[in-house]
């Protein structure tokens, strides 16, 4: 059977322009990832794992290069397209939890539905039924601000899943909450891939996420340095750590 | 590989599903936002609120002024004229001296670049929440829309606070200010109806004033929200 790809990256590069001084972050990354994979991306810091994510999730343009998702070429559709993208097909986790400050925990997981077009009932409906799943069904009322680094990340997994995204980006989603709760997140997220049959794509420092990954792809320098499935991962993985424990501890 | 019209037909596939936000649903997320940031928002409307109550009481003490020369004609024209109002002989009508009419504008001109200067503040404080908007799929006019209606709830309350204060403040004033004339037999309706168009000038320059920021905040990239500084 054909293995479907739900995101092809070809050949994509991007260059900022510090002062005058073009800086390249990416030099060209290839990149094809299967629908329902749960795919990491590690690498040291500054080599362009948040640059290749934005890119990815239609929120910055390619300077050169093509991103695929189902098949559409990103780059070429209007701005209604790309809202309509980031609105129904990917949701976005981020490591500073990005809530909406002003609203409840359900207000901001029934916002994206809103955006859909989705009635009002019906969305505090599903957006309640998010919220138990992530384990905060009581908490629907809170204010982000009244909810702890942890609980406000699993708001923002809900409200990543509100529209039932093909793609989950996570962009170091544990890189600001301890080690267990850490885990507790990337528990969730596992989760929710295998339930829902989600692709994830997630950037990390964190080792813990590499064992629940099907497969890993190490980024240097702006390239892709070398790609490993879960079964390699599993004999090199207490090497890799003794080799990156260091750098980040 | 795709064939160039995959691009095309998923366009239009697209199209049909866009992204919405009732009127209901804006006029309430608007509402919320002005009610949460109570103290923020009391802060963008204190010069509308000041320079709407200056208008009122400019245009209400004319049309007392207007009141009083119907009421006692001649015997009220040489405390007017002292006051700096202007006898219009061809129409009989008594108008506001040219004084006011720059102050009003100047204060107008100060309130306005008052509005946009607190406007700008407040979309810079909330770039943040309109990056994750946008990542959410929020359109460009979703954002404006948010923004206007903010400014209109705010136009109404601030220019209708200022004008009633406004008028208030002329009813007093002209009271202890003419207390040689009978101010009771003065007709209230003239008053109002200067309230009325200070209140529609507030609320105008509210709008108006929050474009430009609204335009800003909405043409802001969603990749905002991955910078660390917002
Ligand atoms: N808007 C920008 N303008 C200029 N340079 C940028 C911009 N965004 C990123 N960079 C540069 O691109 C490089 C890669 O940044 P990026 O955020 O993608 O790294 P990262 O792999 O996500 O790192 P980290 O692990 O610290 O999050 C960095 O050197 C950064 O300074
Ligand atoms: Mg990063």
């Amino acid at each position: 059977m054909e293995i479907h790809h739900i995101i092809r990256v070809v050949g994509v590069t991007k260059s900022f322009t510090l002062g005058k001084l073009p800086v390249q972050v990416l030099r060209g990354v290839d990149l094809s990832v299967a629908t329902g994979e749960y795919l990491s991306i590690m690498g040291p810091s500054g080599s362009g794992k948040s640059t290749l994510f934005n890119i990815v999730g239609g929120l910055d343009k390619p300077t050169s290069g093509r991103v695929f998702i189902d098949e559409v070429d990103i780059s070429q559709l209007d701005a209604y397209e790309l809202a309509w993208l980031r609105n129904r097909k990917i949701g976005y986790i981020f490591q500073t939890f990005n809530l909406i400050p002003v609203m409840t925990a359900l207000e901001n997981v029934t916002l994206p539905m809103i955006f859909a077009g989705m009635n009002s009932d019906h969305a505090v409906a599903k957006g309640r039924g998010l919220l138990d799943q992530v384990g905060l069904g009581e908490r629907f009322q809170h204010k982000p601000s009244e909810l702890s680094g942890g609980q406000q990340q699993r708001v923002a997994i809900a409200r990543a899943l509100a529209n039932d995204p093909a793609i989950i980006l996570a962009d170091e989603p544990t890189g600001n909450l301890d080690s267990s709760t850490g885990e507790e997140i990337i528990a969730l997220l596992q989760k929710m891939s295998r339930e829902r049959a989600v692709t994830i794509i997630s950037a990390t420092h964190d080792f813990k996420m590499l064992s629940v990954s099907d497969r890993v792809v190490w980024i240097l320098d702006g390239r892709i340095d070398k790609i490993e499935a879960r079964e390699e991962l599993n004999i090199s993985l207490g090497t890799i750590q003794e080799r990156h424990a260091a750098p980040h501890p | 590989m795709p064939m160039p019209g995959t691009a095309k037909r998923h366009k239009q596939l697209e199209i049909s599903r866009q992204i919405v936000l009732p009127w209901k649903k804006s006029a309430e997320m608007a509402y919320n936002s002005l009610r949460i940031r109570f103290f923020r928002s009391l802060i963008t409307t204190f010069s509308l609120v000041l320079a709407i109550a200056f208008l009122s009481y400019t245009l209400t003490n004319t049309a007392i002024a207007g009141e009083l020369y119907s009421l006692y004609g001649n015997l009220a024209l040489p405390l007017l004229t002292l006051d700096g109002y202007v006898f219009d002989k061809a129409e009989a009508v008594i108008k506001a001296g040219p004084k006011d009419i720059w102050l009003i504008v100047l204060s107008l001109l100060v309130c306005t670049v008052g509005i946009v200067n607190a406007q700008l503040m407040s979309v810079t404080e909330r770039f943040r929440e309109i990056g994750i908007m946008k990542c959410l799929g929020a359109l460009d006019r979703i954002i404006v829309r948010l923004f206007l209606i903010e400014a209109l709830i705010l136009g109404i309350m601030g220019a209708g606070c200022g004008g009633m204060l406004g008028m208030l403040a002329a009813w007093v004033g002209s009271i202890v200010h003419f207390d040689t004339l009978d101010c009771s037999k003065i007709h209230l309706l003239p008053l109002f109806t200067q309230v009325l168009l200070a209140w529609g000038i507030g609320i105008g320059l509210s709008v108006l004033g929050v474009l430009y920021p609204a335009i800003l905040a909405a043409k802001l990239q969603p990749v905002i929200v991955m910078k660390e500084e917002y």
